[in-house]
């Protein structure tokens, strides 16, 4: 085998129906965002992604998957499963965004006040996490991430390359508009 | 002196060696793992500044490693005290070795030796069952190379392996 001394890493599971997906479906720009909700790089870069979408709503869809560092952050697979478990209900965003918006909170006592605000039954959620119902979801999220090159959170594939800069705005919008014009 | 042909290249047996190693200090090299891949994760040091950095990665990544029945080793110039404080806050269960004295001897034999900065360079080295040098990967130091060419190369291992046994 070669010793190439640079790759660059590629997405090697494509966007499919079973992805949790926020934004036009013809966007010409798709960022996949491999994520753990226990991490504050990640919750730094949240408020830049949403203003991302925003400024950016017609080029732009970002695709959401799980990659807790579960020896690190012990919160992490439990709040994936939750959002999972938010997710077959059909409100992954709005679990997904309360998480990122409460992250000293993700102990299960207030995780699951954070489930009832988001309006869903926090018995029946924890339950299911308990059970470990979601937990091959998340499992396949964080091997395919790790296939395809995913060296911490958040990393991010900008149309399936994945983006080794920075999650400020900025650099954010500098990636998508390059993308959109390639 | 470092190996002045660079990181050690496919097809070479690896060079055989024990190190103190967490949790306990006790001796580990590659050697006791015959019969299973080894993988020799080289690294700068212990504590870098991000979550996801190299080595709580490959923690993660554990139950995947294991379905190659592959063996991750960690091997910086950090002293083992040092090892021992970063396994436990890392929540990493596999061996991290310290190649610590002499400084970097491991790591220069395998041409994964920075003397400028006086620490190993990232370098990743997987061995085959025999002991025998598979891949190696060379990452600019400040780049966390991630654990997909690792992968790739266990993949070619037993895909090798079934060609053999057929």
């Amino acid at each position: 085998m070669s010793t190439p001394l640079q790759v660059t890493a590629r997405l090697r599971d494509p966007v499919t129906t079973e992805d949790h997906i926020r934004g036009p479906a013809d966007a010409a720009v798709t960022i996949v965002e491999y994520g753990d909700f226990q991490c504050p790089f990640c919750g730094a870069a949240y408020p830049n992604l949403h203003e991302l979408l925003r400024q950016r709503a017609d080029t732009v869809r970002l695709v959401y998957r799980y990659f807790p560092i579960a020896n690190v952050h012990p919160y992490a697979e439990r709040a994936a499963e939750t959002a999972e478990a938010a997710g077959v209900r059909g409100r992954f965003w709005e679990m997904h965004d309360w998480l990122y918006e409460h992250q000293d909170q993700l102990d299960p006592v207030h995780l699951s006040l954070g489930v009832e605000q988001v309006g869903l039954p926090p018995d029946e959620l924890n339950a299911e996490v308990e059970n470990r119902t979601h937990a091959d979801r998340v499992r396949r999220d964080f091997v395919g991430g790790i296939r395809s090159g995913v060296n911490g959170t958040p990393t991010l594939f900008v149309n399936g390359v994945r983006h080794d800069g920075g999650y400020d705005l900025p650099d954010l919008l500098t990636a998508v508009d390059a993308a959109a014009n390639a | 002196m470092s190996d002045p042909n660079g990181l050690i290249q496919p097809g070479r047996i690896a060079p055989g060696f024990t190190l103190p190693a967490t949790p306990d200090g006790a001796l580990v090299g590659p050697e006791q793992f015959r019969g299973r891949p080894v993988v020799l994760a080289f690294y700068p040091a212990d504590w870098s500044p991000v979550c996801g950095d190299q080595m709580s990665l490959y923690q993660s990544a554990a139950p995947v490693f294991a379905q190659y029945q592959a063996v991750v080793l960690g091997v910086s110039v950090d002293s083992i005290w040092s090892h021992r404080a970063f396994a436990e806050s890392k929540g990493i269960e596999f061996p991290l070795l310290s190649d610590f004295e002499p400084k970097g001897e491991v790591a220069r034999r395998y041409g994964a030796y920075l003397p400028q900065r006086g620490e190993a360079a990232r370098a990743l080295v997987v061995l085959d069952p025999a002991g025998t040098v598979t891949w190696s990967y060379l990452s600019p130091p400040d780049v966390n190379p991630g654990a997909d060419g690792i992968f790739d190369a266990l993949d070619q291992l037993a895909a090798d392996r079934k060609v053999m046994a057929g």
